[in-house]
């Protein structure tokens, strides 16, 4: 179910860049150089980040949007109306729960004694004082919440983002993180298979497709940020920025200063 | 040990004598600066319950526009629309400089009023691009006559659109900004137009004149190394600065906490933050620019007649756009289009007609304004504090602190706004 929409979305992004490519431009009058252009001016730029596919990946980003507008909000929005608020936050916290899976995999990786304890600590008592993740009880007990993925874990190992990518459904990403996703989408794939946990209801396929679509959903529940919302006309470089400046940061990567 | 603990004791009631001497203001932040740019901690917000009957509108104001391919995703003029079951007043909201309907800021006037029984429709503030690509008529945004007329076109439709849902008591117009200016604007307009008879004007932290205040904001941007033409080199810096605070101490996430860490360490210098704040003031000065000179097709910083593709990129434009100054733009592009249509005008009638002066007598005869502003809001001189006071006298509310917009979701200043327009209306 899940490659098949993967192949079916896999299509259309094509079908999509496609059509922006062959658009022809229909200038009909000559164009005139503006009054201000960039050769004036001598400084860096700031929110760069090394984008060589900015062509595919605006592409990508208005797929998005589209995307967004006519299948992924439209279902997030019924999901909102006809299930209660309650429902929703225990949904989002059975999720949250299975990815300390990632996070727990991934803080191992970097060999960090203490945060690797923490995420056990709170898998193992949300997964059974808070119902299989439906309440959060480990954060009374002030376990806080570690947010780990393969991505970081190879930036913390010292691999370099690489260019800027931005991924059909999932977003803005870069080549090590989009490497990284991969990995622990691998890696959680491979725990469920061997788990199997509905292997005895005769129905395990139907089911796991269920728990992946109803996953989708959440997850775009579970997020704010909507394509082209701002209306700013320079939101993808913003988003870009952003995105960018956050995970090097958080992978322990401070920017070095260049010199002008 | 008694002695340790008297000095303890006194280092916890220092800051007391400070809040008696402002008649208990207990917003927190006392900086000018920091306070703009930090707003209001969540610990001191007003606290919302209950659902909000909330919908977002979509309005085609200006039918025969033809949209530019590169604003695809603009689909129209986006409002928010909060509405109560009951017969209500309804309450118009305009938002500051830049920023679209759904600004923090307007969002949490429109929780506080609409919990205190009104409808409400937010508005975005004429400078954002959404307003200039499907709802300015003329492209070029900046003129408060011109722009309260587009604002007062974008009200109508929005009336009309929701008109049938909903029973409204009286109109009310509010404004934070840029557009606390423009409600006074709009509000001289309706005494012509007459379609909504605003019973109350509520104008917060407005600026006096237009150019002032802006040059108040431009000249944060002078105090930085190399001045605004360096500010790439600035802003990289003050990031790495960013970057390595967060790497050294030990933070989950960049949130909340981690922000409030910065402020606290003062990890950025006076002139810094000043920096800061100027050059956001650029960033939105760049999309307002852009937007308009790709809807006039004046061959600004796009050369003329180029028509951009979806995908195209637009870093060059960016980064060209952020480097103007709103000087360069009033110079070289806002003046001249209006000089061009009204024949010997001169560059300072122009820009004394973007001032409430302007419009002084009006706004001193009519009783329906309300004002609230800060002692230390940095886009108002001394004497524009004064004006200010002069002019609105007792409906004036002057806090003590809270720079541009700090305190404005703090409580005391939610509860003063709402109390502003659940209060009796002044007979006309």
């Amino acid at each position: 179910m899940r490659h098949r929409a993967c192949r079916t979305t896999l299509a259309l992004m094509l079908a999509f860049s496609l059509t922006g490519c062959s658009a022809t431009r229909m200038n009909t009058a000559a164009e005139v150089r503006p009054w201000h252009s960039i050769n004036e001016f001598r400084d860096q730029r700031f929110a760069d980040v090394e984008d060589p596919w900015e062509g595919f990946n605006r592409n990508m980003y208005r797929f998005n949007f589209y995307l967004d507008r006519y299948l992924l909000i439209p279902v997030v929005n019924g999901y909102e109306y006809v299930t209660p608020t309650f429902v929703q936050e225990r949904v989002s916290g059975i999720y949250n729960n299975l990815s300390e899976i990632r996070n727990l995999t991934n803080s191992i990786f970097q060999l960090k004694g203490i945060e690797s304890a923490t995420t056990l600590g709170r898998f193992v008592t949300n997964s059974t004082v808070g119902l299989a993740g439906m309440f959060d009880p480990a954060a009374k007990f002030g376990l806080k919440r570690h947010d780990q993925d393969f991505g970081k874990t190879l930036g913390y190992w010292g691999t370099a983002s690489g260019p800027y990518l931005v991924l059909p459904v999932f977003g803005p990403s870069s080549v090590r993180d989009a490497g990284g996703l991969a990995f622990d989408t691998g890696l959680t794939y491979g725990v469920y298979s061997a788990v199997d946990p509905f292997a005895g209801t005769g129905h395990s396929t139907a089911i796991d497709s269920g728990v992946a679509a109803l996953q989708t959903v959440d997850l775009r529940h579970q997020q704010g940020f909507r394509y082209y919302d701002s209306g700013y006309p320079f939101e993808y470089y913003m988003v870009r920025f952003l995105y960018h400046q956050s995970r090097e940061i958080e992978t322990g990567k401070a920017p070095e200063a260049e010199s002008p | 040990m008694y002695l340790k603990l008297l000095i303890i004791c006194c280092l916890l009631l220092l800051p007391l004598p400070s809040l008696a001497a402002d008649g208990g203001y207990g917003y927190p932040i006392p900086g000018s600066y920091e306070a703009t740019i930090l707003g209001t901690p969540a610990s001191v917000m007003p606290v919302f319950t209950g659902e909000m009957r909330i919908r977002q509108l979509v309005l085609d104001v200006l039918p025969q526009r033809r949209k530019p391919p590169v604003f695809f995703y603009d689909k129209g003029l986006r409002c928010t629309f909060a509405y109560q079951k009951q017969k209500a007043p309804l309450v118009f909201l305009i938002a500051g400089a830049g920023a679209n309907d759904r600004s923090g800021k307007l969002i949490t006037m429109m929780k506080a009023l609409h919990q205190a029984g009104f409808h409400v429709i937010t508005l975005p503030s004429p400078s954002h691009a959404n307003f200039i690509i499907s709802a300015s008529q003329s492209g070029v945004p900046g003129d408060l006559t011109e722009d309260s007329a587009d604002l007062y076109r974008v009200m109508e439709t929005a009336w009309k659109q929701v008109a049938g849902e909903i029973e409204v008591s009286s109109f009310y117009l509010g404004g934070y900004s840029l557009g606390a200016a423009e409600a006074a604007f709009v509000a001289k307009l309706d005494e012509e137009r007459r379609v909504f008879n605003f019973r109350k004007v509520l104008m917060i932290n407005p600026p006096v004149s237009l150019y002032a205040s802006v040059t108040r904001i431009e000249e944060m941007l002078q105090q930085i190394p190399g001045g605004p033409k360096k500010q790439g080199i600035f802003f990289n810096k003050m990031l790495s600065k960013f970057s390595e605070y967060y790497s050294a101490g030990n933070f989950v996430a960049i949130n909340d906490d981690f922000l409030y860490s910065i402020y606290q360490e003062k990890l950025f210098s006076h002139e810094e933050t000043a920096g800061l704040i100027g050059l956001t003031f650029r960033i939105n000065l760049a999309g307002m620019i852009f937007a308009s000179d790709v809807i006039t097709n004046s061959g600004y910083v796009v050369p003329k007649n180029r028509v951009l593709r979806p995908a195209d990129p637009l870093d060059d434009y960016f980064l060209v756009s952020t480097h103007l100054s709103f000087f360069d733009y009033v110079n070289e592009y806002f003046y001249p289009h209006f000089q061009k249509k009204r024949q010997g005008l001169t560059r300072e009638a122009f820009l004394e007609s973007q001032t409430l002066r302007s419009i002084e007598g009006y706004l001193k005869s009519s009783a329906k304004f309300g004002v609230m502003a800060n002692e230390n809001d940095f886009i108002l001189s001394k004497a524009e504090l004064a004006y200010l006071e002069q002019i609105f006298g007792e409906r004036a509310k002057i806090y003590p602190r809270g720079g541009h917009l700090g305190n404005l979701e703090y409580k005391e200043n939610v509860a003063y706004m709402v109390a502003f327009f659940t209060e009796r209306e002044a007979q006309p």
